[in-house]
């Protein structure tokens, strides 16, 4: 190993490959999939089938894949909201804790993350169902029991319980660096406790918050678990959508969804990534 | 302000925790049922214990995180030095653009992707199922590099760049100089990465659930199998060991990172 030019080829040199054939090849495969048929023969079907395909649902006759698309979309940015504001406070007052209860807390939040989503999911169904024990607490106290299991509802709580951890530690790390005589300078020039968070803690929180949205975001729209458990398999998410075509061996179509999934995603995080910029660098923060 | 605080994450706290100390209660339940208390017992551990499926993913699971760790540790730490020295702009671009990938595709992408790929590949050698053990691994190994590579190249770019410089200087070959100083340099990053790797692969499921066949099982892939059906309290007893094996690992990791800092001191 000589300091010539190339000194990082060798070391680099199986992640390379590893990468193109692990990484990138595979997705030419999804693309490949996608576009052909089960003789592999070039078609457009498995796209446009995502986009044209009805059924007849109450009556009513729907676009089965654009109404699971939108459905997905929809639960996700709920709950990826629902996760930022119930996270973000949370973030905040750990950051401000004292050093020994952060370190408490951290392995508190931990600790959920760590447990298998699987578990825990299912944990939820069983709280959740008409006969578990969030009604058996309602009726202990008189009150009226609640339908809940097989709701849009019981798919957001089951994905802001799993997802929660993800927004919370990307903030926190990002607060916890955070310097203190930012706060006090800001103090000092006359803000008060809201002026210090809207001009200077949020502007400066915002790489986490970015982090926190995209990985609660990503998993949320694709997941397939939670909406069988606690939607009770009576909706589809795109994530159900794609694993049944799987299951089912229809491995071109269901490649063909994970393909136009994989694109409006992309375009999606390119925008979420614009308008956190915006909001850091934009007029306001300043 | 700070009451108001305080309350806030003993409730956030709470949600986060609830569902988890019931499955706790609730494995020592006599009955079956995860509503109402009839007695204590421990009889769903004694079937866990005699559940030889169950007891062979739990192997499997912690073959398989072992061996991906060592790969993916071993060819990201050799990855991060590679890129680090790259002097082609163009190349360490692509290189850094693929490890984003797999962070941040959805799981189901990148599993049905190398899923599409091994059959594929598989069907060009005429076998019926492509999927095994090896498959599995390639997978786990594809998701567990980037963040390896993530916690290595930060600490090479933090790294004084006249160490090993001085040890060459001294001298030291540049491969001892890159084994006595840079490499105890970037430990921590390593190490790190290392765990990382390790509980990645130990908790995926959906990668797995792509890409496993139908002879190798992993604890995830057994879980959601068990889930399918109705679950018998055997799976909450499995739920609560997972649970105190976590807390004991992040206690030990704590105490072990406040000796380190000791010692620094």
């Amino acid at each position: 190993m000589t300091r010539s030019k190339k000194a990082g080829w060798v070391p680099a040199g199986p992640y390379t490959l590893w990468a193109a054939l692990f990484i990138l090849v595979p997705l030419v495969f999804v693309a490949y999939y996608a576009f052909t048929d089960n003789s592999f023969a070039f078609t457009f079907d498995n796209i446009t089938r995502f986009f044209t395909a009805t059924s007849v649902v109450e009556g009513r006759t729907v676009h089965t894949y654009m109404l699971i698309f939108w459905r997905s979309l929809k639960l996700a940015v709920i709950s990826t909201v629902l996760c930022l504001l119930l996270g973000y406070p949370l973030a905040y007052a750990m950051a401000r804790a004292e050093e020994k209860t952060q370190k408490f807390m951290m392995i508190l939040i931990m600790i959920p993350m760590w447990m298998n989503f699987l578990i825990r999911t299912y944990a939820w169904m069983t709280i959740l169902q008409d006969t578990g024990i969030l009604n058996s607490f309602l009726s202990a106290l008189g009150l009226r029991k609640v339908h809940i299991i097989g709701t849009e509802g019981a798919v957001v709580i089951g994905m802001v319980y799993d997802y929660l951890p993800y927004m919370v530690l990307p903030i926190y790390s990002i607060m916890a660096k955070m310097d203190d005589k930012l706060l006090e300078a800001a103090r000092d020039l006359g803000c008060n406790g809201f002026g210090v968070l809207r001009r200077v803690i949020f502007p400066l929180s915002m790489p986490g918050v970015l982090s926190g949205i995209t990985m609660v975001l990503i998993p949320s729209v694709s997941t397939f678990y939670i909406s069988q458990k606690l939607g009770s398999g009576k909706f589809f998410l795109i994530g159900d959508a794609i694993e049944g075509q799987y299951v089912a061996n229809n491995l071109h179509f269901a490649a063909a969804m994970a393909f136009i999934l994989m694109v409006i995603l992309m375009v999606v995080m390119a925008l979420v990534k614009k308008v956190t910029a915006n909001s850091v660098y934009g007029g306001d923060a300043l | 302000m700070k009451t108001v605080s305080k309350i806030y994450t003993a409730l956030i706290f709470l949600f986060l925790f609830a569902p988890i100390a019931i499955l706790l209660v609730f494995s020592f339940n006599e009955a079956k049922s995860l509503s109402v208390f009839t007695g204590f017992s421990l009889k769903w551990y004694r079937e866990l214990f005699h559940d030889d499926a169950t007891l062979q993913s739990v192997r499997n699971t912690i073959l398989l995180a072992v061996t991906s760790m060592v790969i993916s540790t071993i060819m990201g730490t050799a990855a991060s030095v590679g890129i680090y020295k790259m002097r082609e702009k163009w190349l360490r671009a692509a290189l850094n653009t693929a490890t984003d990938i797999p962070m941040t595709n959805p799981d189901i992408i990148t599993g049905i992707s190398l899923m599409l790929m091994f059959v594929f590949v598989g069907r060009l050698f005429g076998l019926a199922n492509s999927l095994s053990f090896w498959t599995m691994l390639i997978a786990h190994v594809t998701f567990c590099l980037p963040y390896v590579i993530l916690q290595v190249l930060p600490r090479l770019r933090q790294m004084d760049v006249s160490l090993p410089e001085a040890a060459q200087d001294l001298g030291c070959t540049p491969l001892r100089a890159f084994f006595k100083v840079t490499i105890p340099e970037i430990m921590p990053g390593i190490l790190t990465g290392a765990i990382m790797a390790f509980t990645m692969s130990l908790d995926d499921f959906v990668i797995s659930y792509f890409t496993s066949g139908a002879g190798f099982q992993t604890l995830p892939i057994r879980i959601y199998n068990m889930t399918k059906k109705t679950v018998t309290p055997k799976m909450y007893a499995l739920a609560t060991i997972i649970f105190f094996v976590i807390l004991a690992l992040l206690i030990i990791s704590n105490l072990t990172d406040d000796s380190d800092k000791t010692k620094a001191k």
